[in-house]
């Protein structure tokens, strides 16, 4: 694609094509891992006996994968489409992008390396070690150069609301990160949190609500702001309510982190705090999923014919509900019974199956094609029984959960006139096995789903080119 | 100033300002330049 880095009046969409088709790829293998563990719970032998294959190494693999790898990549890929056009101008510095992409597929394999052979910072979401800990802040600084270069050169007066919140995303996520993983290196693949007792747990949860909140929602958030109104050929509901969308949840998330460590060491009104902020933000997220779904207003019926719409559609609809939840279980009393349980894992798959699975997959829908000088993709019915295969998949998995969640938390509050516990925490596994096997069915659902997605993207890639796409002439009135 | 105090005050400046952010917002919901703006994606078309 020597042509591509030759001309200047073309998006920059060969590092587009690249993290989308990874997106894909690295979403089939993430998925895998979590269909495999939710085996193993269901039958343990699956671990093999071996120390590489157990659950506790490839549970950071799954979720690694999902997150960074799959998610990971659909931002980048979703985060430069949408800077391109909504600045009229090419990407900012288009060697550092493309760095940005081999960077970031280094740092999935180290994790796919060295997760399996037991290295881990023992940080839910932060396991790796401090070289790749290193190689992923040099990526990301390259990643915030290359994206708000992009804006500094864009040839409109305004910032597009979707960078706004592709901008915080990718700032916050700095910030996590560097602050979260300042560690003491002690050998090779081997350090020490320069954190020490619970302050140590509360940057960890600061971190790791903070990943929630501006990894897996603020940069999906920028998607909606783009996807949704392209796909529904109409602007968004309203502007206004996107800017307090914004600011709202800016001034707001940071502080939800503590609801991660309810009736722990850490000093109780900090807990309190947390709670408090964490009831708060169901009304800025309410009011972006409103914003969002109100975008079809007047145009409901394309939902009926049109199954990218219904993935970004349904994607909101599960945002709201897992925003509904999670302030929910962040309340104290609410958390003693759901806490340790299944409920946790059933709420973390309604947002992250619902919300985050879903609207890239209906962004890719959309972009893939464009990508390769395509009307549309391959097969729209395929794109239909993704569409349901998933939705199947997510109700099974999170009521499953919810079930064997609150029934566990249940047992183990249960006592005796005596005062000794009811139930031994074995019969409470025991209990679960039902469950656990009707998540494992849910999970193989979305998981052919996301097959269907691959075979269709390879269908759609393959029987058209890549092409480049002209950036439009601005007219003065735009300047 | 003791750090509590410091701590208020960054508290109670920062509601402020996002209160002012959301009645600004508001106040320009039919200003041309949010018309603008939402038509960003629009543009290539």
């Amino acid at each position: 694609m020597q042509l591509e880095h030759s001309q200047p009046s073309t998006y920059n969409d060969k590092v587009v094509r690249q993290f989308s088709i990874m997106a894909v790829v690295w979403g089939v293998v993430g998925m895998l891992m979590g269909v495999i563990i939710a085996a193993q719970l269901v039958w343990p032998e699956l671990n093999l006996g071996l120390p590489w294959t157990s659950f506790g190494r490839l549970r950071p693999l799954h979720t690694n994968a999902v997150i960074f790898a799959f998610g990971g990549s659909a931002l980048f890929a979703t985060s430069y489409y949408v800077v391109q056009r909504t600045c009229q101008t090419r990407l900012f510095a288009g060697k550092l992008a493309s760095f940005t992409f081999w960077g970031w597929q280094a740092v999935i394999i180290a994790a796919a390396i060295s997760l399996p052979l037991g290295y881990t910072q023992g940080k839910e979401y932060a396991e790796l070690e401090w070289p790749i800990d290193i190689l992923i802040a040099i990526v990301w600084v390259s990643y915030a150069i290359v994206f708000f270069g992009t804006i500094g050169q864009r040839k409109v007066k305004h910032i597009y609301v979707a960078n706004w919140f592709y901008g915080a995303f990718i700032l916050a996520v700095a910030l996590l990160h560097i602050v979260n993983s300042a560690a003491i290196p002690a050998g090779f693949m081997k350090s020490y949190s320069a954190y020490a007792g619970v302050q140590d747990a509360m940057v960890q949860w600061w971190y790791g609500h903070n990943a929630v909140g501006f990894f897996l929602t603020a940069g999906f958030l920028g998607m909606m702001y783009y996807f949704v109104p392209k796909q529904a050929e109409r602007p968004v509901y309203s502007y206004s309510l996107s800017i307090v969308h914004f600011w709202a949840i800016i001034f707001t998330y940071m502080w939800a982190g503590p609801h991660h460590l309810h009736y722990t060491a850490l000093p109780d009104w900090t807990q309190s705090l947390g709670m408090v902020f964490s009831l708060i933000l169901l009304a800025p997220s309410w009011g972006g999923m409103i914003n969002g779904i109100m975008t079809l207003s007047g145009a409901w019926h394309k939902l009926r014919t049109d199954p990218i719409l219904r993935f970004l559609i349904v994607a909101l609809s599960f945002y709201g509900m897992s925003t509904f939840e999670g302030p929910m279980m962040a309340i104290k009393t609410v958390n003693a019974l759901s806490h340790y349980t299944d409920w946790t894992v059933g709420h973390v798959h309604s947002g992250a199956l619902g919300w985050v699975g879903l609207i890239s997959m209906g962004s890719l829908y959309y972009m893939v094609p464009r990508l390769f000088g395509q009307k549309q993709m391959f097969s729209i019915k395929a794109i239909e029984l993704h569409f349901w295969l998933a939705t199947i998949g997510i109700v099974l998995y999170i009521s499953a959960l919810w079930i064997s969640g609150v029934m566990e938390g249940l047992m183990w509050r249960a006592m005796n006139a005596d005062g000794t516990l009811a139930y031994t925490f074995v019969e409470s596994v025991k209990a679960k096995f039902p469950y656990y096997f009707t998540r494992l069915l849910g999970g193989v659902l979305y998981l052919s789903g996301m097959l269907i997605m691959a075979w269709n993207v390879y269908k759609t890639a393959t029987s058209g080119k890549p092409v480049l796409v002209n950036i439009p002439q601005v007219s003065a009135a735009h300047a | 100033m003791e750090l509590t105090t410091l701590r208020i005050l960054a508290t109670v400046a920062s509601f402020i300002v996002f209160v002012a952010i959301a009645i600004w917002a508001w106040r320009n919901r039919n200003s041309s330049g949010f018309k603008e703006a939402e038509s960003l994606p629009f543009t290539e078309d």
